[in-house]
């Protein structure tokens, strides 16, 4: 129990010096938060296991060639280690899946491509013309304050700040001329999609 | 049927590495020593 005590800075002094026990103590005080370490990376037991152990063999072999650098903390320093090895564990694992072409399975089954058609950019250009046409339709508060909120991505903070009128005046005029536009839309039966 | 979006968190405060992991370690421990030599170092195992 007095081995709790005792910090780590003195355990690896009395490692390198020969006490093999001090080994034993800094491995069982650290052993949970190395390996839960290398674990929530891994997500496999026995690769955490070899993890560990390498790790602690690269202590092991550091501190008996006296290459240790008192500077950092040991915990610190196992962990980097640790976690060293386990970006070398995920470079050598890691694989490109390959699919091949068959009869049954199309290359074009899991690549899609997002971008529009020609026609479907053709109706969104149509679409962005008809709704500046409708725009320009409403009343000019109402319209200053979309076009700000709208095009120009402003807050309604810098809006109001703005068109020197309160928030809630300026949130109301945009209320008004969404309600405007929708109006316009169903009494002209204008569809808008794309 | 609602969608689980949040990951169960894989560490454990808990988890320990093998027993046979640590009795190998204090053991290769012991059986090795590391010797300088000029800027050469060999490791020697002891059986």
């Amino acid at each position: 129990m007095a081995d709790l005590h005792i910090p780590d800075a003195l355990l690896v002094k009395n490692y390198v010096e020969g006490n093999e026990s001090a080994l034993g103590t800094l491995i069982k005080r650290h052993e949970s938060k190395i390996y839960g370490f290398i674990y929530s990376k891994i997500a496999d037991r026995d690769i955490s296991n070899d993890i560990f152990q390498d790790t602690f063999i690269k202590v092991i072999k550091t501190l008996k060639s006296n290459s240790y650098n008192e500077e950092g903390k040991f915990l610190p320093w196992v962990m980097r280690i640790s976690h060293n090895l386990i970006v070398d564990h995920f470079r050598k694992t890691k694989k490109m899946p390959m699919y091949r072409e068959t009869e049954e399975f199309s290359i074009f089954s899991i690549m899609s491509d997002d971008s529009l058609t020609i026609e479907g950019k053709m109706i969104v250009d149509q679409v962005e013309i008809d709704l500046k046409k409708l725009i320009e339709e409403l009343p000019e508060d109402q319209k200053e304050v979309l076009v700000m909120r709208m095009y120009q991505d402003m807050s309604f903070k810098e809006i109001s700040e703005l068109t020197n009128v309160s928030i809630n005046t300026a949130l109301g005029r945009m209320r008004y001329a969404l309600m405007n536009l929708r109006k316009i839309i169903d009494k002209h039966q204008i569809i808008l999609t794309n | 049927m609602a969608k689980i979006y949040s990951k169960k968190a894989l560490a454990s405060k808990n988890l320990k590495p093998k027993k046979e992991v640590i009795s190998f370690l204090l053991n290769y421990s012991q059986a090795l020593t590391i010797v300088k030599i000029e800027d050469k170092s060999f490791e020697i195992i002891a059986n």
